[in-house]
């Protein structure tokens, strides 16, 4: 771990802040894209008999 | 061979199939070997201390906020001139990534202004051109999520797209049309000066290449969920009327 000195503070919110909003945009892409996919293949099953 | 043979959903879904999860990888590799070398492995700044390490995320989430709605101008442009329902979900998926850039640029740009400025925000012109862009994403996703129809939602998205696309240039330009502004002028410029030296500047390219990498990724993961989702909606809708 650097020495982040009199602004350890600010630098770790700044990448703890940006990195927990891009993980929450990536998780919530792959959920969605996980549960919208499954949902077509149960209607297309439904459709298919 | 034509570029347009992508608004066909089939050649879509098939050609971005393995090109995503690909995308995906080298993108958090990317992303992971920038942000370590700049957080880990670069000097203080004789001036700033310690907070130049907040440039490897507050510039290319900053880039890819304005560029995230010119990827959209784009596409929504292609959506009213030719109606091809791909442009139009594309330009519906990158909304939300862009509204994650741009609040992480205004996030890490307010967390580093406090102890360079002395203040968390100032009514800068570059600041608020970005959180009046940042309103116009919000704005943008609750109009498409406000109308049932997809056409006529993909029309007024668009028209809005190109009010908003004003502000986009403003975030970039901002610094160049007022000088009275606290933001300094843009870090990564094509003139000759140096504006990063160059122990900071290459691993903020490669945080930039990741950023890129991870935005192109999540767009087209996020279009394929919009084919789906589209494509469930009729299903279902076939369904109804059978029963």
């Amino acid at each position: 771990m650097p020495d982040l000195g009199k602004y350890a503070v600010e630098v770790l919110s700044a990448y703890a802040g940006g990195l927990a909003l891009l993980a929450l945009i990536g998780g919530q892409s792959l959920l969605r894209a996980r549960r919208v996919a499954r949902q077509l293949r149960q209607a297309e099953g439904r459709r298919d008999g | 061979m034509s570029i347009w043979q992508y608004a066909n959903p089939a050649k879509f879904m098939a050609t971005t199939r393995k090109l995503t999860r690909w995308l995906g990888i080298l993108a958090v590799v990317t992303l992971a070997v920038g942000l370590i070398w700049g957080f880990f492995l670069t000097p203080d700044d004789y001036r700033q201390g310690s907070t130049v390490k907040i440039i490897y995320l507050h510039v290319p989430s900053a880039l890819l906020a304005i560029n995230g709605w010119m990827t959209m101008l784009v596409a929504s442009l292609i959506w009213l001139v030719r109606r091809h329902h791909v442009s139009a979900l594309v330009a519906k998926a990158t909304a939300p990534v862009g509204a994650t850039m741009t609040i992480i640029a205004l996030f890490t740009g307010a967390v580093w202004g406090q102890p360079m400025w002395g203040t968390w925000w100032a009514w800068d012109p570059r600041l608020t051109s970005f959180l009046i862009l940042f309103l116009f994403y919000l704005g943008y996703m609750a109009l498409w999520a406000a109308i049932e129809d997809p056409d006529t939602a993909a029309d007024l998205t668009s028209v809005l797209c190109l009010v908003g696309s004003v502000f986009a240039v403003l975030s970039r330009y901002a610094v160049l049309f007022w000088n009275q502004g606290l933001h300094q002028g843009a870090s990564l410029s094509m003139d000759a000066e140096e504006n990063v030296s160059d122990v900071f500047y290459l691993p903020l390219l490669t945080a930039m290449a990741g950023f890129v990498l991870l935005f192109v990724a999540l767009v087209l993961l996020r279009t394929r969920t919009e084919i789906r989702a589209r494509r469930l909606h009729a299903l279902r809708l076939r369904e109804r009327m059978a029963a």
